[in-house]
Parts: C-alpha cells; sequence; structure tokens
C-alpha cells in the first residue's frame, strides 16, 4: 500500500506513545500522530491541548489547538491557566509526553521556533514558542517532529526556544528544569534517539527505501549512527485508520 | 441599586476606550473568538501605536499590525493554525523592524495576565529556564527606559527562597505583571450589565479581563440577566467588570465562536493570499475593512450563502462537514 511520508512519520510516532499516557499535542502533524495512537496502540490515552481541552472527542481533525473541534464532549473545557499549571504540577506532569515541532533542532535536542538569523532583525521571523517552550520544561518526556532538509539539524540553533538536554549530561539539572527532554525525533526520512548517559542524538532508524547518504547530509553535526536500524513501513491497517478514522478529509496528510 | 446600561455601538466602545498608544489585549487564540468587530473597528478609527500584549491571539493580532495599530507587541505565539503556521504580517513585521517585539511563553503571559489581574507584582514558575526567552531581551533598554510603564526587566532568574529538598526546584523564573488599558473580548452572551457567559474554552480571557482597568466585551446574543443568573455556575465575569457591552453577532468572524459558527476557511485562505504583498494586503484592507462602515456591513459583504456554511450544528459546537482545504 501506498503511503506518504507524513503519514509515515504520524505512524511511527503513534506506535511510540503508551497506553494511559497524557499526550500533549500541538497543530498539524502531531493531532494526526495522537489521534492514530488511540486508535491503535493506546486508546485509553488522553488528547490533552494547552488551550484547556481535556480528552476532546475529535470527530475532525481540528486546524490549531483553538479549533472547536477540540472543544466537544471533552471531559473538561478550561484555559491556558489550567493547562500549563497540569504540566508544570509534579504529579500529572510527569504522566505527559509532548508533541513537538521546529525550525531548528541542536544535538542535545533543544529546538528554536522563534528566528533564524539575528533576533533582533531576523531574515526569518516563525511564530515563537506559544506553549512550547513550556511542555519541554514541564513534561516527562517529548516526541518532535522535524523536516529531514539543510539548516534544520544545527550544531548551534540561532535561538533557544524550548530546552532539550541543554548542553548534554546533566544539563536540564543543572539549569533548574525537572528530568524530562526529548526522547525521540521522527523526521521524513528517519528516526532519532538520544544516548543515555551523553544526551547526545544518535541516529536509532530510517525509512524504507531512504539512502543513508540522503540524511547525513542533512544534519550539520557530528551523527552515531552506528545503531541505526531500518524502520517498518506502515501496515496497512494503520493506513487505513490515518485515511479514515483521523483525516479523512486529507487535510494535513 | 441598578448600574447603568452598558450596552454601546462597537464604534462608540472603540471611540470611548482605545486611544493612540494604549495598551491593548485582546481575547480568544489564534482562530477562535477574536475580537474582530473590534479589530476591525480599531483599523477603521485609525488608532495607532498600541502596545499590544498577546498570548496566541492570531488573526486580530496579525490585522492589527499589518493595518499599522502596532508600535510595540509582548507576544508567545504569532499562528493562525494551519491557515498561517506564522502569522503573516507580524512576520513580516518583525523581519522589517517596523514594530518592537519581546518574546515569552504562552505560560508566561498567562501567569502576566494572572499577576495583572490579582494584584501581585509578578508570579514564578519553572518554564523556560536554559533558554533564550531568559536571555534574550527584545526590547532595548532605552525602550524600556523611555516607556514608564513596562517593568525595567523582561523577567528575573532567583533562587527559590523555600527550597528544602533535593526534588524542590533550585531557581524560579519571575514574570512581571500586566495591566492592560483595555481588554477585549467577544463572547457568546452577556447582559446589558456586563455579566459575562463563555461557551467552550476560555483561553486566558477571564485573567486578561481582570487584568485590565477598562473591558470591551463583544457577544453574539444580549441577554437578560435574569437568564444568566438561573444558572451563574456558567458566567465567568461579574457585571462591575464590563465598562461596555457591544451587541454584535459574528463579531469573531472570520474566526471561529464555539457553539455559534466556525471559522471560515475561504475567507483565512484568501487573507493569506493577499497579506502576503503590501500592495494586495492594502487592497484588502480596503475593501472588507475600509470599505465597510462596520461589521454588519463585512458580514453582508461575504454573503448569507458563507455564513450559512460555516454555521455551527448541535451537538458539535462548530460546522460539521466543513469543506476547510
Amino acid at each position: 500500500m501506498d503511503y506518504t511520508l507524513r503519514e509515515m512519520m504520524a505512524v511511527v510516532a503513534a506506535r511510540e506513545i503508551r497506553d494511559g499516557e497524557i499526550v500533549f499535542c500541538g497543530t498539524g502533524i502531531s493531532m494526526l500522530a495522537a489521534m492514530a495512537a488511540k486508535h491503535i496502540s493506546a486508546p485509553r490515552s488522553v488528547i490533552f491541548f494547552e488551550t484547556g481541552a481535556i480528552d476532546s472527542r475529535l470527530e475532525e481533525i481540528p486546524l490549531a489547538v483553538a479549533d472547536s473541534r477540540v472543544m466537544y464532549h471533552t471531559a473538561l473545557n478550561g484555559g491556558l491557566a489550567d493547562a500549563f499549571a497540569t504540566m508544570q504540577n509534579r504529579f500529572t506532569g510527569s504522566r505527559v509526553v509532548g508533541i513537538l515541532g521546529a525550525a531548528q533542532i541542536d544535538p542535545y535536542g533543544n529546538l528554536n521556533s522563534t528566528v533564524i538569523g539575528d533576533y533582533d532583525r531576523p531574515q526569518r521571523r516563525f511564530s515563537g514558542s506559544g506553549g512550547a517552550c513550556d511542555v519541554a520544561s514541564f513534561v516527562g518526556r517529548t516526541i518532535i517532529f522535524m523536516r529531514q532538509v539543510k539548516g534544520r539539524f544545527v550544531e548551534k540553533l540561532d535561538y533557544l526556544t524550548s530546552p532539550g538536554y541543554l548542553d548534554g549530561r546533566d544539563g536540564r539539572r543543572r539549569a533548574g528544569l525537572r528530568p524530562g527532554g526529548p526522547e525521540l525525533v521522527v523526521t521524513d526520512k528517519a528516526v532519532f534517539r538520544f544516548d543515555e548517559k551523553t544526551k547526545r542524538m544518535y541516529l536509532a532508524g530510517y525509512y524504507p527505501g531512504i539512502a543513508m547518504d540522503e540524511i547525513l547530509e542533512t544534519v550539520d553535526f557530528d551523527l552515531d549512527y552506528n545503531q541505526a536500524v531500518p524502520i517498518p513501513a506502515p501496515t496497512g491497517k494503520e493506513l487505513l485508520i490515518l485515511r479514515e478514522k483521523c483525516d479523512p478529509q486529507g487535510l494535513i496528510r | 441599586m441598578s448600574d447603568p446600561d452598558k450596552c454601546m455601538t462597537m464604534a462608540e466602545a472603540v471611540g470611548r476606550f482605545i486611544k493612540p498608544g494604549c495598551h491593548l489585549s485582546i481575547g480568544g487564540f489564534t482562530l477562535n473568538r477574536n475580537p474582530m468587530a473590534a479589530v476591525y473597528e480599531i483599523i477603521r478609527q485609525r488608532i495607532d501605536n498600541l502596545h499590544l500584549y498577546a498570548h496566541s491571539n492570531g488573526q486580530g493580532v496579525d490585522e492589527l499590525i499589518g493595518a499599522g495599530c502596532v508600535r510595540a507587541i509582548e507576544i508567545a505565539y504569532g499562528g493562525t493554525g494551519r491557515f498561517a503556521p506564522t502569522c503573516i504580517r507580524f512576520r513580516r513585521a518583525v523581519e522589517s523592524g517596523q514594530i518592537h517585539f519581546e518574546d515569552y511563553s504562552n505560560y508566561h503571559m498567562t501567569l502576566r495576565f494572572m499577576a495583572g489581574a490579582m494584584g501581585v507584582p509578578f508570579l514564578p514558575t519553572v518554564s523556560g529556564l536554559g533558554t533564550d526567552i531568559i536571555r534574550k531581551w527584545g526590547f532595548s533598554p532605552e525602550f524600556r527606559e523611555a516607556e514608564s510603564r513596562l517593568p525595567r526587566e523582561k523577567l528575573l532568574v532567583i533562587d527559590n527562597p523555600f527550597r528544602r529538598q533535593d526534588d524542590d526546584p533550585p531557581k524560579v523564573v519571575l514574570l512581571p505583571a500586566i495591566n492592560p488599558d483595555v481588554t477585549i473580548l467577544h463572547v457568546q452572551k452577556a447582559s446589558h450589565r456586563g455579566t459575562v457567559r463563555i461557551s467552550g474554552l476560555t483561553f486566558a480571557d477571564v485573567e486578561q479581563a481582570r487584568a485590565a482597568r477598562h473591558l470591551i466585551v463583544s457577544c453574539e446574543e444580549l441577554v437578560e440577566e435574569d437568564d444568566l443568573r438561573r444558572e451563574p455556575d456558567g458566567n465567568q465575569l461579574p457585571f462591575f467588570q464590563v465598562d461596555a457591552v457591544v451587541l454584535q453577532p459574528y463579531g469573531a468572524y472570520p474566526t471561529a465562536c464555539y457553539g455559534c459558527y466556525d471559522y471560515d476557511p475561504e475567507y483565512l485562505n484568501r487573507y493569506r493570499q493577499l497579506a502576503g504583498d503590501d500592495d494586495t494586503f492594502q487592497d484588502y484592507l480596503d475593501e472588507y475593512v475600509y470599505g465597510v462602515e462596520n461589521h454588519e456591513q463585512l458580514c453582508r459583504l461575504v454573503g448569507p450563502d458563507r455564513l450559512r456554511q460555516i454555521k455551527a450544528v448541535k451537538p458539535q459546537g462548530y460546522a460539521a462537514g466543513l469543506d476547510r482545504r
């Protein structure tokens, strides 16, 4: 069965979500992944939005975290203050898995979603943190979506919007942050994870039909690729769930 | 003792409370419940030099910036969901150095409004430790010094004064309070006295409203005070907090209003196209904003067919099956 790379990304991330987890999700492909997880591997996972919607019944895919579609048949419609407090809270925050995206990522999983170039007078301005910095600061673990193109995987970010492992090892602790940090980076070509000790990114897997060079030439820092394994393509069942249950209008893929 | 009737037109409310140089915040989030009728009226009255406080107020903020009403913005997120992952006029204004800007996170901005609402000078969080949101300041020291209403510091990191155990946070970030001159909300229901009922997510509307010196509320439906008091648990703001009530059906259009109508994908897609270029953006303003006298006329301009397409259905509260490509 043919599939798009965005479908592959959504499925790869969905497979990582554990049953019963509270899934913080943003816009776009992260919503697709969270919705897919509920149908595939984690039926008791809870989708949770920074806008304050908890466990929405997503009959249609929302196009923003404030879409009225996230407000339907929830356990609770709150606001930003409760949503972020739930993640900062030491008891509930550690149960949350956050899904984030960014314009740039560095070897320690720190993210830039603010500017390319100087902060004061950037070449390219992006949306900014939104809730990303908060989520990355607070929750137990994060999954990050990135596009695998030149200029995205950089040694040094132009602006550090959201903390990963900062300068590696116990960088989070030294900065005053809780444990947590990125567990997985999912791109349109590959999957990356982080070394348990150094917290540095390594290539963990690559998609069917993708040559190693295609991945390595887009990464501007030294990357360990010796542990990389092939990632299985989405199954027919997974694709049907994405297309028929999650996004029948094809708004995301 | 009875309160005065606070009902007025949007033109009156904007004219009375929003002055050039005003510190302003607007309710809603990205593409939902932005007080668009008020935003368009501010643009029509050509009120400029605004200082905006925004968490993720997508469409309304972008149009205010594009129309040249904004001098400075403190913001967490400039985006309108899939319709503009980065708000187009916001991006252009920042890249060309047309506005002063300062970045925070959404929780930072929420806490700042909450501090303003509570009457305390700051609130703490652990969000942002180790990031450039802490290290890099957008407003120059000269700008901060000249603006006597701004705190001298963007934020401060201090040692946690209550730390005892190892797993207590060693440091906290202090976020300074915000007290806007005016906050504007668009809600589903209000009474003529100003009691407010919001359905669906409240975002940070309540904190923004309570932090402000003046509050303008536009509503889809003006209802009797007694109707709102029959089930008071659903109300968010008491009447004495509100200065002006504007009955404004479709007041959030082209953004959504839960339970009433959806966002208009056609409008937002067209906006994205036109906003990408200075000339076509001016054409957009000339036709859709300056070219109409008020929000009712904008609704007539887009026409009843479009408004019918985005009408919310029950029980979902949005336009199920709407073509959103």
